[in-house]
């Protein structure tokens, strides 16, 4: 730990500095927000930072949360100080271990970053769910509020709970505090050492289990005796707010920093206060400071301890003059009379009612869920509330209950003036760097500086094209504002593009300084301002400034990160520091950042600093708008008024004001709508050379936004084809001379990831740079693309029955039922995605592991998801990480048991329907294409029948109908669930012999939470949870499989054979019985551009790391072979597969050792693959051909 | 009999020196090299480009998807320690391979630009090779760029080394310079101690398949010696500083040949790649019978013994021998 007491951090930082200096054992498992604190704690020990007891921590990744606190509960009872890190369904997933650990009175401090819990829809986001639903596990619940308490109380928590030897649960708002930046005062290790008793730590040192002086635990107790068991510790609990708040004074003497179980803020002769915890709580005490200031008597109770709620305590922190109280709960808890901290609250108050002359009225309600912002005029507003006589309990604030009425009215014009801040705003594009040039600024700010300061970043629902919005705070006081920046005095729009559909200068004060990057000369910038943009300008007085920052960061050799050309420009007209000192401690600050990287990155983030200053311009301000340019729409076609009012509104930011009763009450949403979006992402956008193609459908199948669509249609569609749309005499036998084939791209949804480009085979025969499709500006191209990708749509579909579905090309003609995703570009999953639902789509049922595929696949505002003409197509939902196998069979079974039942109900119906259909629909067989869709036209035939018979059955048939019609179960999620968490349940799956469909989207790392490992990453990969380079081999899940030998397995890799990947989609759904499809995904976390996706998926099955191979046992009923390698084993060296990616090329720039032995088992692990599966392949050739 | 030489004043105890290739980037294989008998290793090379390139991307992918996405603030653990970001584990190596062979190490630094090298130049001098090579890999493709910038470029970039460094500089000249033998001189001038003749560049393909160009290592044969035995014997004498013949020398005989055109010392690739190390032994074998036949003592004593100032036929190493070849080829 650093000898400076200041330090810019995040919440979960501030924690991680602690918790690694004060424990032995770190038991981790990513959830955000809190996997960052496992990852600063798996770096920190990978380089060999040692603890204040002078060893390197142990920190070791599990494979569930459940895990994690099993082994924590063991480690804590051999004795190590044992943490922690986790959140929502993580943290339910430890109650059980949380029981065993208070109850056997262990001391651990379990850091939580406070998150949402999923229920009718998952949020990443913060609130107190997580943590309201472990009360009852007898875990002390202790709260910070901002990032210098995490940082505090990660420290303090850990000395209680030595001391008291109750466990404590410590938590802070996720992202609110956990992802804040923010400066501190950095704890010293003479504070630890101070605050951590060694007395105490041999003490549960010694009560750890020891053969040497051996007990036992864990006994099985019964009637007689259970119950006094469980009343014994009741004594360590009432000792316990005692014991907290002794520590608290302790380290007010170490530090000067001032805690108390409860502690109160505002007037001595306050009569309405707010009682609430977290992050809330600062934007509370700055309310009650103002309001004090206009005359009113308010103030407010910080709770600290919120289990065991210490009564006295409470009871001494109120205001002898206080007449209402208003308990806020950041939590909700259906059906329930009130939520905790307001049960605690009016139990203490009842219980102590004989202190009050008069009883203070009591109501509480709810704020802030999901990170809901809560604001200053929110507060006023339950202030004003409780100045009524019959305040409405049981409330909501922040939002609009049009339904049951709950929420309080504020004014939503109100904002806190903040004189003392100097308030910025900047809106990014999620790859420019514009976040991290932030949190450099906070940095420098922040550390180098009197200046306190704050920063906080919002990010939209995408991971391709996302726009970022920091805000940043700067002051000479503290600052509380835990909310979003209201009113700014800087906004810097990073991306031009931003402007043409986002007033975003309506956040701008009058007078502020508005920061451009605009791609054109000086001379044009203000006339390519829309309207609104220029109109903001002139009445709120704004000065305008603008840059060409791509210019500057390529003349710099930065590519497209504009982060240092940018920082730069803040500094130079924000008038924060003076031009000459920011430049210097920007240099600085690059000496500090990149060093270790080298004087070349170095150098040029430097010449990114010089170059921006010859490049930064005032625009001159006319008197006058002259721009026609409207702001576009953001969402375009046709759509219901749902999509348009509520799913319109929060594609436009603006969600908060979607009232309660637009929102859907179970959380069911429609599909199909990212077609809406157009999001005009992509600078540039495949097109298709005709004349080139080979028609191969690659491109198609590689596409992983599905923008990229084919046909083969009549020459005599092309009459009314518009300008510019290409189409040429189709290739193949089966073809006649008036048949066309054509590629159409939808320009407004590319994400202009090229991997198209890179997967063409077809070079120009006068060009070799150029292929069938390359790449080419979107601009001038955007009208007529969409006129061709319009007409294109209008075309007939080609019959799905006359397709060879096992062919690649054939296949791609088929309907993609999943498209223009907010999966990052050049994604390596969705492609397989996009297949299967190309292949079943229109009968397919998907349940969806939460990770990636869950996030492309489902965060709102819209759903790639879509239905086909006859509107049919995929029904999706997402139930947990961790049982997505079980959710799956779950489908499997219910839809089994309404085809039972309908089977049985036609049997019934049989005499009075015409028996020969009802024989041809309960004897169909429906394996390919053409015989589901003969049955779906019995089944059609057989409702009209059915509806021409009175009979309750018939009606009953009616209904189940549809599941006469095979139906696919899809299991779909990434190798975190398949291979860590969720394994337990995709074994119980394999073995169940039910006719389900795993599709595993292995990207070797938890992709969705930033990397972690999992159990499938590569020898030699470096990822978080492994910063030093993964030196254990890879499970092989596909063998684990096959041992069942009644499972289909496959091994698949897009950019390998994708012939062979369509075989095994094929196969494996036409399979009765369980198939795994386990599909290698390249992934942004492998470090390179992924363009070159199926170049290095190629490269893997090359170098025999990703043995690629089907394994199918219908076969062995034919008496063939059931093994079918794909590959000929390894034919490169592994090193020119590996040190192609930044994960595995980083090990050995780390460690050239360390990495030189991965590649050695690396390659030894290739060969001894070969092996197995050519052995597995021996083994099962039957006998004759044996001989 | 002596096969003792010196090149670049490091006394060699024969004329045969590993050329920098992967049979001297690992210390267990540059023991083999040792065992059987070779003089010197010249390490695998350190290529500036793609240390720069490497650090570049690293950079870059480290950080191009970070802070998109409110789960996902980063993809790779970016502040772990770089302990070999620049190669430093080649240095290492270096310090190793020292402690365990007794033959001169000269390290080898493959780059086109000047100012790059010189820290790296310093830190394996203090790694303590013995001397260094520098082979500049420059392919003039600007139709602006003249010949004599593309020269004074070489000769900046040896300049600032040999200035920066005080153990011997060799440089790896190619044969391709409008007058090498200026160029050498130049080199010289600059405080290059010695040149090894020549630099043999990869090869180009067309890969008729796949419509692109591909690259092949240059595996050399003895068929490619000419120019270097013209060059040694040009050169001989001629300039304060050792010559080391490098293309096409094969065996005993192209060693022999070598030195008695004018080169110090020889270096051997392709003919140890296909073969082994065990053929060191045997040029050696082969070199002793020769002078045992010949009844040569040294190789002293034969070194520049037909070089162009000491041959009686000098014609055969300039322009008209090339018109004597041509007119004996048609009789």
């Amino acid at each position: 730990m650093s000898e400076s007491t200041t330090i810019t951090v995040d919440g979960n930082e501030a924690v991680a500095l602690v918790a690694h200096k004060i424990n032995e054992v770190i038991a981790i498992y990513p959830i955000t927000p809190s996997s960052p604190m496992g990852e600063f704690s798996d770096i920190y020990s990978s380089k060999g930072e040692k603890n204040i007891f002078g060893t390197v921590p142990e920190v070791y990744e599990m494979q569930s949360e459940g895990g994690a606190s099993g082994a924590v509960h063991g480690s804590l009872q051999t004795g190590a100080l044992t943490t922690t890190f986790t959140a929502s369904q993580g943290l339910l997933l430890m109650i059980p271990n949380m029981y065993k650990i208070a109850g056997e009175l262990t001391s651990t401090v379990f850091h939580v970053a406070a998150r949402s819990l999923a229920a009718q829809g998952l949020s990443i986001f913060g609130d107190h769910q997580d943590v309201m639903g472990v009360r009852q596990t007898g875990f002390a619940l202790l709260a910070s509020n901002s990032v210098q308490e995490a940082h505090d109380f990660a420290l303090i928590s850990q000395a209680a709970s030595l001391r008291s030897r109750i466990p404590f649960l410590h938590f802070f708002d996720g992202f609110r505090t956990s992802h804040e930046v923010s400066r501190i005062e950095q704890l010293k290790i003479d504070d630890l050492k101070a605050m951590i008793d060694p007395e105490l730590v041999a003490q549960h040192r010694k009560r750890g289990l020891n053969p040497d002086h051996p007990v036992l635990r864990g006994t099985s107790q019964n009637p007689d005796v259970y119950f006094q068991g469980r009343e014994s510790v009741n004594r360590y609990y009432q000792a316990l707010p005692g014991i907290l708040q002794n520590e608290m004074d302790r380290f007010y003497e170490l530090t000067g920093r001032r805690y108390n179980l409860f502690d109160y803020c505002g007037a001595e002769d306050a009569e309405r206060i707010l009682v609430l915890m977290g992050s809330g709580a600062e934007a509370v005490e700055e309310s009650v400071a103002y309001l004090n200031t206009q005359g009113s008597k308010v103030g407010m109770i910080k709770v600290r301890l919120a289990l065991p709620f210490a009564q006295e305590a409470f009871i001494q922190a109120l205001p002898k003059s206080l007449k209402s109280i208003a308990v806020l709960d950041r939590t909700k808890e259906s059906g329930s009379l009130g939520e905790p901290l307001y049960h605690d609250v009016v139990t203490t108050l009842f219980e102590h009612r004989d202190t009050f002359r008069v009883m203070p009225t009591i109501i509480g309600g709810r704020y802030g869920l999901s990170s809901k912002e809560f604001t200053p005029a929110m507060i006023i507003g339950i202030f004003d509330e409780l100045a009524k006589t019959t305040p409405k309990n049981h409330f909501t604030v922040g939002i609009d209950d049009d339904v049951t009425f709950t929420s309080l009215q504020y004014d939503h014009d109100f904002i806190l003036e903040n004189s003392d801040q100097f308030q910025a705003v900047f809106y990014g594009l999620g790859s420019d760097g514009t976040v991290g040039a932030n949190k450099n600024t906070i940095k420098i700010i922040g550390t180098q500086t009197d200046n306190y300061a704050q920063g906080y970043f919002v990010y939209d629902s995408k991971k391709s094209g996302s726009m970022t919005t920091s805000h940043l705070r700067f002051g000479s006081k503290p600052i509380q504002s835990s909310y979003l920046i209201q009113k700014a005095d800087f906004v810097a729009v990073h991306q031009a593009v931003f402007l043409e559909k986002l007033d975003l200068l309506d956040i701008a004060k009058p007078g502020a300084i508005f920061l451009l990057n605009s791609p054109y000369p000086k001379e044009e910038v203000w006339n390519r301002l829309p309207r609104v943009t220029q109109e903001q300008i002139i009445a709120k007085q704004i000065r305008f400034f603008a840059i060409d920052a791509y210019k500057v960061a390529q003349a710099s050799k930065m590519g497209r990160r504009i982060n240092t050309v940018m920082q730069t420009c803040f500094f130079a007209i924000s008038g924060i520091l003076s031009k000459d000192e920011a430049m210097r401690k920007i240099k600085a600050s690059i000496q500090k950042t990149y060093g270790a990287k080298g004087d070349v990155i170095v150098q040029m983030n430097y010449d990114a600093v010089d170059t921006t200053l010859e490049n930064l311009y005032e625009i001159k301000v006319p008197d006058n708008a002259n721009s026609s340019q409207a702001l576009h729409p953001i969402l375009k076609g046709d759509m219901t008024p749902f999509i348009e009012e509520v799913i319109g509104k929060i594609s436009a930011f603006k969600g908060d004001q979607v009232r309660v009763s637009q929102m859907p009450d179970d959380g069911t949403w429609p599909t199909g709508t990212a077609q809406y979006e157009k999001r005009n992402i992509a600078q540039e956008v495949p097109f298709w050379d005709a004349d080139t193609c080979i028609q191969c459908n690659k491109c198609v199948s590689a596409c992983p936004h599905s923008v990229i669509r084919s046909s083969i249609f009549d020459v005599s569609f092309l009459e009314n084809a518009p300008q510019g749309f290409s189409a040429k005499a189709a290739k193949g036998k089966e073809y006649t001379e008036n048949d066309r084939f054509a590629i159409s791209v939808a320009v407004e949804d590319c994400t202009g990831c090229a991997l198209c480009v890179e997967v063409c085979p077809a070079k120009n025969k006068s060009q070799t740079n150029l292929k069938a499709i390359n790449m080419v500006l979107q601009l001038p191209l955007r009208e007529s693309g969409i006129k061709q990708w319009d007409f294109f749509l209008s075309l007939p579909k080609m019959d799905r029955s006359s397709l060879d579905h096992s062919n690649l090309k054939d296949s791609q003609f088929l309907e993609p039922l999943f498209e223009f995703s907010g999966a990052c570009p050049g994604c390596g999953e969705t492609p397989y995605v996009k297949l299967a639902s190309q292949l079943f789509g229109d009968r397919m049922v998907i349940a969806n592991a939460t990770g990636c595929s869950s996030i492309y696949g489902g965060n709102l505002p819209t759903t790639p998801w879509r239905k086909n003409d006859e509107g049919k197509g995929p029904a999706w939902s997402n139930s947990l990480f961790e049982d997505n196998a079980e959710f799956g069979l779950g489908f499997r079974l219910a839809i089994d048991s309404h085809t039972d039942r309908a089977k049985q109900l036609l049997e019934n119906l049989k005499d009075k329907l015409d028996p020969s259909a009802v024989t041809d629909i309960l004897n169909a067989e429906q394996h390919d294409e053409a015989q589901i869709n003969a049955q779906r036209q019995r089944v059609e035939l057989l409702k009209k029948s059915l509806e021409a018979l009175d009979h309750d059955d018939a009606k009953t048939l009616i209904e189940l109908s549809d599941y006469l019609v095979k139906k696919s179960v899809w299991i779909m999620g990434g190798d975190g669930w398949a291979y860590d968490i969720g394994y337990g349940g995709l074994d119980h799956v394999l073995a169940s012999g039910k006719n389900v469909n795993i599709l595993v989207l292995d990207t070797q790392v938890y992709s969705n939470t930033g990397g972690q490992q999992s159990k499938a990453t590569f020898t030699g990969a470096v990822a978080k949870f492994a910063a030093g380079g993964k030196a254990a081999m890879p499970k092989d899940l596909a063998a684990m499989a096959i041992n069942y030998q009644n499972v289909y397995v496959a091994k698949v890799s897009m950019g390998a054979n994708d012939t062979a990947t369509v075989k095994a989609f094929v196969e494996a759904e036409r399979y009765d019985g369980p198939s795994i499809i386990i599909a290698y995904s390249h992934c942004v976390a492998h470090g390179y551009d992924l363009k070159y996706g199926f170049d290095q998926q190629k490269r893997a099955v090359d170098s025999g790391l990703w043995p690629i191979f089907r394994f199918n046992p219908d076969k062995i009923k034919e008496g063939q072979n059931p093994m079918t390698l794909d590959y000929k084993g390894p034919k490169i060296d592994v090193k020119d597969f590996m040190y192609r990616e930044t994960r595995f090329k980083m090990a050995e720039k780390m460690n050239k050792e360390a990495a030189d032995s991965y590649l050695a088992t690396a390659s030894q692990t290739a060969q001894s693959l070969y092996h197995r599966y050519q052995n597995l392949h021996a083994y099962y050739q039957p006998s004759e051909e044996k001989e | 009999m002596d096969l003792s030489t010196t090149f670049l004043d490091l006394a060699l105890k024969n004329p045969l020196i590993a050329s920098a290739s992967p049979l001297t980037a690992s210390l267990d294989s540059i023991k083999k090299l040792e065992d059987n008998g070779i003089a010197a290793v010249i390490m695998h090379s350190l290529f500036e480009e793609e240390i720069t390139h490497e650090i570049r991307q690293i950079d870059h992918f480290l950080h191009i998807h970070s802070d998109s996405y409110a789960e996902a603030t980063s993809y790779l653990p970016s502040e772990v320690d770089f302990d070999n970001l620049h190669a430093d584990h080649y240095l290492e190596e270096i310090r190793r391979i020292k402690e365990s062979v007794s033959v001169p190490v000269i390290a080898s630094l493959n780059g086109a630009s000047a100012g790059g090298w010189v820290k790296y130049a310093t830190k394996l001098q203090e790694a303590g090779a013995d001397a260094l090579e520098l082979n500049i890999t420059y392919i003039p493709t600007s139709m602006e760029q003249q010949g004599h910038e593309v020269e004074q470029m070489y000769i900046d970039t040896a300049a600032m080394l040999a200035q920066h460094i005080s153990i011997p500089l060799n440089v790896k000249m190619n044969a391709y310079f409008s007058s090498p033998a200026n160029m050498a001189k130049r080199f010289v001038d600059a405080g290059v101690k010695g040149l090894t003749l020549f630099d043999n560049p990869t090869l180009v393909d067309v890969d008729l398949e796949l419509l692109s160009p591909l690259q092949h290592a240059n595996i050399t044969s003895s068929a490619r010696l000419s120019e270097t035995l013209r060059w040694c014997a040009i050169l001989y004498n001629k300039l304060p500083c050792s010559l080391c013949a490098n293309t096409g020398v094969h065996g005993g005989t192209d060693v022999l040949k070598a030195i008695m055109s004018g080169a110090d010392a020889t270096a051997l690739a392709s003919v140890l790649l296909i073969k082994g190390e065990t053929e060191i032994s045997q040029i050696l074998l082969d070199i002793r019978e020769w002078m045992e036949k010949h009844e040569y003592e040294s190789i002293t004593q034969m070194k520049g013994s037909i070089s162009l100032c000491h041959t009686d036929n000098p014609s055969a190493y300039e322009r008209n021998s090339y018109m004597y070849a041509l007119q004996h080829y048609r009789r």
